[in-house]
């Protein structure tokens, strides 16, 4: 190793530091918004260069197949957000929602959750991820509080204290997980680091890491927002400034859902240890099914992507549940499809409910008459959320139902029926808002449009053909996670 | 040393430690509820000391230094400010059944024992009692933030529920440092946002009960 080693891993790390920490010194919007693309879009290179050239792995960090795909997409939400961002925030200062001091906090605190997001999905000490995530959620806490109104108080609140009981969960399964490897890992750091762990979990004692996942799946589910632990979720994705509902819903839940299949991967080396797939697809079914019918329910338009979201990571919990390699495959490409989708699904949400001035459905309609491009940008991304071809995730789901067809005929109907009530919800609340009689403010929208359709471009063309490069490099990873 | 005294001293701090936060449980006035939670992290601080000395590990030492100075000293009159500032000093919380809370309590208590002790069984006498007790710590420290709802008190749960947990990393000999040091700086930053919560949340609803943030609520569910 030099003795500098300015490698992608070290520049996807540094570059959100420094940024933040330049941020936090800087005044003016205008100056802090393009400074936040910019470090975004570095740190995207940055990861993406991890494709070529990849450093080999320390005790503390590490890039492998699994974390990359994670990584990379990561970034590449977390860069186009900042540019809907930039836009975003520019509304939000010309009618006063926010003030330039809030502002140079919010930016400082955009690039400190990067740094955070990006160290928790490298670290390769188990604590190191831990702290990577109690951080993220320290901040995210913090963002969604940021408008001071009553709501937005009380969903910080209940997501501190939902999250810190989560995140304090997790950390008592790590330190049983360390209890567990330390008379066959030896003491100290080695016996922290997921790569030695995972090479000798077969001989861990099986009592104690089977209470150590309980704890684990129970934290870090938490975080990833399965039913029953999903209460912060729709508060805190509703209240919060929207380009922070897209980075929860579209990254954090990933990053807690990563830290979980760390921890399935080792529980799966050990044959005496109980199996985690079924664990999982039952949390998974229950937060599909639960969602669904939620969705009949909700009144506010970022609230029912909120469940949405709930949906979906049940729709992923139940596919990684599932294991094998198509399951695992189709979970993998839901989870990418779904970041993508979802954060768009915001681009648009956001500027709706800035033009209207209000979040409640049944004050916004006729969207495709009165806005055209954001309202059709909403037909689109709520029919590609809800599953309809030709978008990815009609891809994954079509690939996760006949896989589990094939093994649990039972598990894939209560799946298909989840997925179809939440479709029928989906439809029949898009049909009021963007059809039909055009209600609230007609005024014309400044909005940025290119992050949201470069989504959608990628989608369609996972919908329509996936590249062979990309087929084979997450066939590799559902390979490795069994 | 002797491998009984070791024992015992051990089980006697942990054992306290589970026993003040069954009186955290009961406390029902603010200033009472600190001197507790000042009580519960000084006894926390000299349980990771004694582990620090029979596991010849100094940098535990760190550790208990930290539980010491910011959690029985520093926070604890911070928070006192806090309510004299917001004078809800004399608000008597409604526990809802101090009895009913108890009984649950030890039950979560009885809990945390069976499985522990079950599940341990390989490891080391001393790791074992200890964890055992840090699980009821942590179960104790929900069932406080549960059943309170002044913000004040929860915010003292899960502090407790935190010294729970670093009871149970200090007993798990050679655990790296950086996951000592990681919670104990959570705790300073969990404050610092806490401190701007609760005077946002004054600011905002003239009280600090949660129940009337409730009224708020656009939706529930």
């Amino acid at each position: 190793m030099t003795a500098f080693p300015l490698d992608g891993l070290t520049l996807i790390l540094l570059i959100p530091a420094v940024s933040a920490a330049l941020l936090v010194a800087l005044p003016g919007y205008a100056v802090t918004s393009k400074l936040n693309v910019l470090a975004s879009f570095l740190t995207l290179v940055a990861a993406l260069s991890l494709l070529w050239r990849r450093p080999e792995a320390g005790l503390l960090l590490h890039v492998d197949d699994l974390n990359i795909v994670f990584i990379v997409l990561n970034t590449f939400v977390g860069f186009t957000t900042s540019a809907f961002s930039a836009s975003y925030i520019a509304h939000e200062i010309e009618i006063g929602r926010l003030t330039p001091a809030y502002l140079r906090f919010y930016h400082a605190m955009y690039q400190a959750l990067m740094f955070e997001m990006n160290l928790a999905l490298v670290a390769n000490n188990l604590g190191l991820m831990w702290v990577g995530v109690e951080f993220a959620t320290l901040t995210t806490v913090l963002m969604v509080g940021i408008y001071r109104t009553h709501e937005a108080l009380e969903a910080a609140w209940k997501y501190f204290i939902l999250g810190s009981v989560g995140i304090a969960l997790a950390l008592f399964g790590t330190i049983l997980l360390y209890l567990a490897a330390k008379p066959v890992a030896g003491m100290e750091i080695e016996a922290m680091a997921w790569t030695k762990l995972m090479t000798r979990a077969a001989t861990f004692d099986p009592a104690l890491l089977n209470l150590a996942f309980v704890f684990l799946l129970l934290g870090y589910g938490t975080k990833v927002g399965l039913a029953p632990m999903h209460g912060w979720l729709p508060d805190a994705h509703a209240e919060g400034p929207t380009p922070i509902s897209a980075v929860l819903s579209g990254l954090l839940l990933n990053v807690a859902l990563h830290a979980l299949l760390r921890f399935k991967m080792l529980l799966a080396t050990n044959g005496q240890a109980i199996a985690p797939g079924p664990l999982m697809v039952t949390m998974g079914l229950i937060s599909l099914l639960f969602a669904a019918l939620m969705l009949y329910r909700r009144r506010d338009i970022k609230r029912m992507f909120a469940y949405s979201s709930i949906e979906h990571m049940g729709i992923i919990a139940f596919a990684f549940g599932m294991g094998g390699p198509l399951a695992n495959f189709a979970g993998l490409l839901h989870m990418t499809m779904h970041s993508l989708t979802k954060s768009a699904i915001f681009f648009s949400v956001g500027h709706i409910a800035q033009v209207k001035g209000t979040q409640k459905m049944t004050e916004i309609g006729g969207l495709t008459e009165t806005h055209p491009v954001l309202g059709w940008g909403l037909v689109i991304g709520v029919m590609a959320i809800a599953g309809l071809p030709p978008f990815g995730i009609f891809m994954s789901e079509f690939l996760l139902v006949t896989s589990t067809f094939a093994r649990e005929p039972i598990l894939a109907v209560l799946l298909v029926i989840g997925i179809i009530l939440a479709l029928g919800a989906l439809l029949q609340k898009l049909n009021t808002l963007a059809f039909g009689t055009p209600k609230g403010s007609l005024t014309p929208v400044e909005a940025s449009y290119v992050p949201m359709f470069s989504h959608f471009a990628l989608i369609l063309i996972a919908g329509i053909f996936l590249p062979a490069e990309l087929v084979s490099w997450f066939q590799n990873v559902a390979q490795l996670l069994r | 040393m002797d491998q009984r005294l070791i024992f015992d001293v051990a089980h006697f701090l942990a054992g306290g430690l589970v026993l003040i936060s069954f009186l955290l449980l009961y406390q029902d006035r603010m200033f009472g509820l600190l001197n507790m939670f000042a009580l519960h992290a000084f006894v926390l601080s000299l349980s990771v000391s004694w582990q620090a000395f029979v596991q010849n590990a100094p940098h535990l030492y760190i550790t208990a230094a930290i539980a010491l100075v910011l959690k029985a000293i520093i926070i604890p009159i911070l928070l006192r400010r806090v309510v004299i500032r917001l004078d809800i000093h004399r608000e008597i919380e409604a526990v809802g059944g101090i009895g009913l809370t108890m009984l649950f309590g030890i039950g979560l208590v009885a809990l945390s024992m069976v499985v522990m002790l079950h599940v341990t069984v390989g490891a080391d006498r001393l790791a074992r009692e200890d964890l055992a007790l840090a699980l009821s710590v942590v179960l104790l420290g929900f069932l406080m933030m549960v059943t309170r709802r002044n913000a004040v008190s929860q915010v003292i749960g899960f502090m407790s529920l935190e010294n729970g947990l670093i009871l149970a990393a200090a007993g798990a000999k050679g655990m790296p440092l950086v996951v000592e040091m990681s919670v104990a700086f959570s705790v300073l930053v969990a404050f610092l946002v806490i401190g701007i919560f609760l005077f946002r949340i004054r600011e905002r609803f003239d009280t600090v009960d949660m129940h009337a943030l409730d009224r708020f609520r656009g939706e529930h569910l």
